[in-house]
């Protein structure tokens, strides 16, 4: 097996462009999604699906940040805000920040709430102990010589397991075809020696492809400095090979907790308990047949068949 | 904005969460209605009741005998057809025999449901050779050769189907448990005797309404069992899961499960007292077969209502994470 490869998304440096979005679509050719206007900020992709393999979240935040951001500590409001925050929203409440900064000195009286934006583009996360990969049972799904986890379109026959498995709610079955799809982390762009899509078209490098161990190590770095910066909030997710999963091929750098993002803040492989539910499953089958073997001898010996 | 909601409930005081525009977590279970919980259905009936046809077998009482071997044959069969429609792409269901994965439940329920139905479809054959009346079908039967053989290998298919059968009521358990639907997960104790009292109460039922009286008793006996363990354990469960437990219910996840409840517990109080009455025993079977029905689109209803509120995903992890004990799995390969 050729290195494990993977995907590091850094949120902090994430300006929402949706360039990942679209290059995925193009390239991966995945039809369209449907024009549904969610009103949810700038996202109406909504969720990552059969036919969104890439998806751009948007959080607008309004929380009250402390003016004493140094008397506050690491721990002070600014910790949620990225970036751009530091610009001003666009709908920074009256604008009354200014350029200066939210929560800087420039603020009036620093109890103003303020905007903050986050963004983070989500992907298939290629987990390490892969749930869909687990229950998929027609070998459909299988993991590649990089590492990831791929749906073979021409084995899969729609039985939609997969689907409910997956404890980030990636994978789908796209009804008009009958299949399920997800992101391929682009097996065929990585066969050809080139990086997936995604990670070609980030302007700005938030989302990064390389060896999972370099990602890893980098990542470290990177959140180190971020909470050198006073981010207290910033943290890798999915980067622990320990974790419910045993690590994700695909990990972020997210400024909050991950349920903000759409993320499960402790995800777990479902196939982990499956030896446990297999017992109780067995003790169930056992004691069903013992209870037809009581209801024979029970009956039998009352009125009945026997006369 | 991250969207804070509080729990509606006061027996859940802690539910405060954060979410991404209260969107779901999880993806809702695909599977549609009624094939799913038909098959489900199906599957516990032709599983629990090839076991009966075992027990009568041994004890010599051939016409309930006959009955559960039909009424196991005719489950598998309706049930794997219900199985097929159900796929994406229904032309491809033999690739659930490509592979054999002990890591899937659905690839070890496939291939106990293709051993399963071939060995009660042998059984239900050597059972209505001698009594169908005559057709082509029957002439293949009858002939020297068949027949010679045909009562033994029926008998062997019937008790072979004592291995298969209570598996083929309880790996749906495991199948709906092994998701990330917490509904479902986190049930995983609970459901194989929810199913597996079902299933006796499906299958007891479908014996008292196909067999005269005077054979029917250890039917009646299995629905009242089944009926009593059903109620037992799906009580037990909605008590144990707390919170993640909310859907079965609430709304029309809950509706379906009280429904089904009153139905189970109304046809085995019937099945107690129908004594010789016809009328009392068709009820009763009808009830008990309609709860198990009930039960089954309940715990689809639940799967989907526990995926679609991102609060049954959030709020244990949270909870988790908080009290300093994170997830872990053991070193992978």
């Amino acid at each position: 097996m050729a290195e494990r490869m993977g995907f590091f998304t850094d949120t902090s440096v994430c300006i929402g462009c949706k360039a990942c979005e679209v290059a995925c679509k193009e390239w991966n050719d995945v039809p369209d999604d449907g024009f549904v206007f969610r009103a949810t900020s700038y996202d109406n992709t909504g969720a990552l699906g059969a036919d969104s393999w890439r998806h751009v979240a948007f959080i607008e935040q309004s929380r009250p940040i402390r003016r004493e951001r140094e008397q506050a500590g690491p721990e002070g409001g600014l910790d949620g805000l990225d970036v751009l925050g530091e610009l001003g929203g666009p709908g920074a409440p009256g604008g009354s920040d200014g350029p200066g900064g939210p929560g800087g000195p420039g603020g009036p009286d620093g109890q103003e709430g303020v905007e903050g934006w986050l963004m983070s583009s989500d992907v298939c996360k290629h987990c390490t102990h892969a749930a869909c990969l687990d229950v998929c049972p027609t070998g459909a799904l299988f993991r590649t010589e990089f590492g990831t986890v791929v749906v073979q379109a021409d084995v899969c026959n729609g039985c939609g397991y997969c689907v409910p498995a997956c404890p980030y709610g990636v994978i789908d079955r796209r009804e008009r075809d009958g299949r399920a799809f997800k992101c391929t982390m682009c097996y065929d762009r990585q066969l050809g020696g080139l990086e997936p899509a995604c990670a070609k078209a980030c302007p700005t490098d938030s989302i990064q492809f390389g060896p999972l161990d370099e990602l890893r190590a980098r990542a470290e770095e990177r959140v180190e400095r971020l909470r050198g910066e006073g981010r207290a909030r910033a943290r890798l997710y999915g980067a622990d090979p320990d974790d419910g999963v045993g690590g994700d091929g695909a990990f972020f750098l997210l400024l909050d907790d991950p349920e903000v993002y759409g993320l499960p803040p402790d995800p777990v492989v479902t196939t982990r308990d499956l030896p446990a539910m297999w017992r109780w499953a067995a003790g169930a089958a056992l004691s069903l047949a013992g209870a037809v073997a009581v209801s024979f001898a029970t009956a039998g010996r009352g009125r009945g068949w026997r006369r | 904005m991250a969207a804070v909601r509080r729990g509606e409930e006061a027996m859940v005081p802690e539910a405060e969460f954060r979410s991404y525009y209260g969107q779901p977590i999880i993806k809702s279970p695909v599977w549609h209605e009624p094939h799913m919980p038909v098959y489900l259905y199906l599957g516990g009936l032709s599983g629990t009741a090839s076991t009966m046809a075992a027990a009568a077998r041994i004890a010599g009482n051939d016409r309930l005998a006959l009955t559960a071997r039909v009424t196991a044959a005719l489950g598998a069969a309706a049930g794997a057809g219900f199985l097929v429609a159900e796929l994406g792409r229904p032309e491809r269901f033999l690739n659930m025999l490509r592979v054999f994965k002990p890591t899937s439940p659905m690839s070890m329920g496939s291939w106990l449901l293709a051993v399963h139905s071939g060995l009660t479809a042998l059984a239900a054959a050597s059972a209505l050779g001698p009594v169908l009346p005559p057709s082509p079908v029957t002439a293949v039967l009858r002939a020297p050769a068949v027949a010679s053989v045909l009562p033994a290998a029926g008998d062997a298919a019937v008790m072979a189907t004592v291995l298969t059968g209570p598996l083929m009521s309880t790996y749906t358990a495991v199948l709906l448990a092994d998701t990330a639907v917490p509904a479902w997960h986190e049930a995983h104790r609970e459901l194989p005797f929810l199913f597996a009292g079902s299933a006796l109460a499906s299958a007891g039922a479908a014996g008292m309404l196909a067999t005269p009286h005077a054979q029917a008793a250890p039917a009646r006996a299995a629905a009242v069992l089944g009926a009593v363990v059903e109620t037992v354990a799906g009580a037990v469960m909605e008590r144990r899961l707390g919170l993640v437990g909310e859907p079965y219910r609430q709304g029309k996840a809950g509706r379906r499960m009280r429904l089904a409840r009153a139905l189970t517990v109304g046809g085995g109080l019937l099945a107690v007292v129908a004594g010789r009455s016809r009328v009392l025993t068709g009820l009763s079977g009808a009830a008990l077969t309609a709860g198990a029905l009930c039960t089954r689109f309940g715990l689809l209803e639940a799967g989907r209502a526990s995926a679609a509120d991102p609060k049954y995903t959030v709020v244990p992890q949270r909870r988790r994470l908080d009290a300093g004990r994170p997830a872990s799995v053991p070193a992978g390969p």
